[in-house]
């Protein structure tokens, strides 16, 4: 059964989807969705502190997927059939009773699942103090790629989020994964 | 020398430099290309470097910055550092209830050497 319109918005209305994309993530597009979500968020009822650290996790979360999306311009292999292209991403914020989710989607080389992976892994099995000393080690230590990431994105998201992070791969053919990274906000 | 001054964005702060030794560095900084942003500052501080004033306070009152732009921050805290026959602190603003904020404050102190005052403001 084909999936129609109606069907994707109950999807979105079941899962309290205050905000979704699909397609390709540039600065301008961030600079508006940072703009909607800020207005948006005005207008609920949570705490102030609880709209500041959603806003800033999410910058982080869309700014981490677009420094990364960028990894494919550095050859020249962008998957080019009616598929799709491989630089589009997915991202979605969406809010519930106790917490916020921000789940973001963008196509990987496999050869980096490892790394990613290897990472991810690292952030979740450190407690806050030593997420706190590992992010201050690597602030310290580290320097900025060209792209302008340092390495911090995803301590800082954790580290913000008070949560481990979620996230999966799917192996699309032997040149694409998809990776999805979903982090769990909860409501102060 | 002349002042250093930037409007500020809904990605950049509010700039102003001043030659007396006053340094303001006010409101966000999520810009995606912060090296860029920032290079004018470190610049700026290199100039400033030759002949500062007895004194010089760089205020920071942030509401957001991401964690390209934290890097960046650093770097302006280490030219700082590298300023000699200046009095030099920083007064780092936060926001009530901001502990991300408190903290991160935290951490430059812990890793630069010169005098943090934090400051918790209501609201920058």
């Amino acid at each position: 059964m084909a999936t129609t319109t109606f069907d994707l918005y109950n999807l979105m209305e079941r899962d309290n989807v205050l905000l979704a994309f699909k397609g390709t993530v540039t600065s301008d597009l961030l600079s508006s969705v940072f703009q909607i979500m800020e207005s948006k968020m005005v207008d609920l009822n949570d705490s102030p502190a609880t709209k500041k650290k959603v806003f800033n996790v999410l910058v982080e979360c869309l700014q981490n997927l677009y420094h990364h999306i960028d990894d494919f311009d550095n050859e020249n292999t962008i998957f080019d059939t009616s598929t799709g292209d491989k630089k589009s991403a997915i991202f979605s914020i969406s809010r519930h009773e106790d917490y916020y989710n921000i789940v973001t989607g963008n196509f990987i080389y496999p050869k980096n699942v490892d790394e990613i992976t290897s990472k991810i892994t690292h952030i979740n099995s450190l407690d806050r103090d030593q997420l706190k000393a590992y992010y201050k080690e690597v602030l310290g230590n580290g320097k900025l790629s060209e792209k302008g990431g340092g390495g911090l994105g995803l301590i800082d998201i954790a580290k913000k989020s008070r949560n481990k992070l979620g996230y999966s791969f799917k192996e699309i053919d032997k040149d694409y994964s998809f990776f999805t990274l979903i982090v769990k906000i909860l409501k102060k | 020398m002349e002042d250093l001054k930037h409007e500020g964005s809904a990605k950049t702060p509010v700039v102003e430099f001043n030659s007396n030794g006053e340094l303001l560095l006010k409101g966000r900084s999520i810009p995606e290309n912060s090296i860029e942003f920032y290079k004018p500052l470190i610049e700026w501080l290199e100039s400033y470097s030759e002949s500062p004033n007895s004194t010089t306070v760089l205020s920071v009152q942030l509401e957001y910055f991401n964690t390209s732009s934290s890097k960046c921050i650093l770097d302006v805290f280490k030219k700082l550092e590298s300023v000699s026959g200046s009095e030099i602190s920083v007064k780092w603003h936060y926001e009530e209830d901001d502990e991300d904020m408190l903290e991160a404050g935290e951490d430059y102190e812990a890793i630069i050497d010169l005098p943090f005052e934090m400051i918790e403001v209501e609201e920058i």
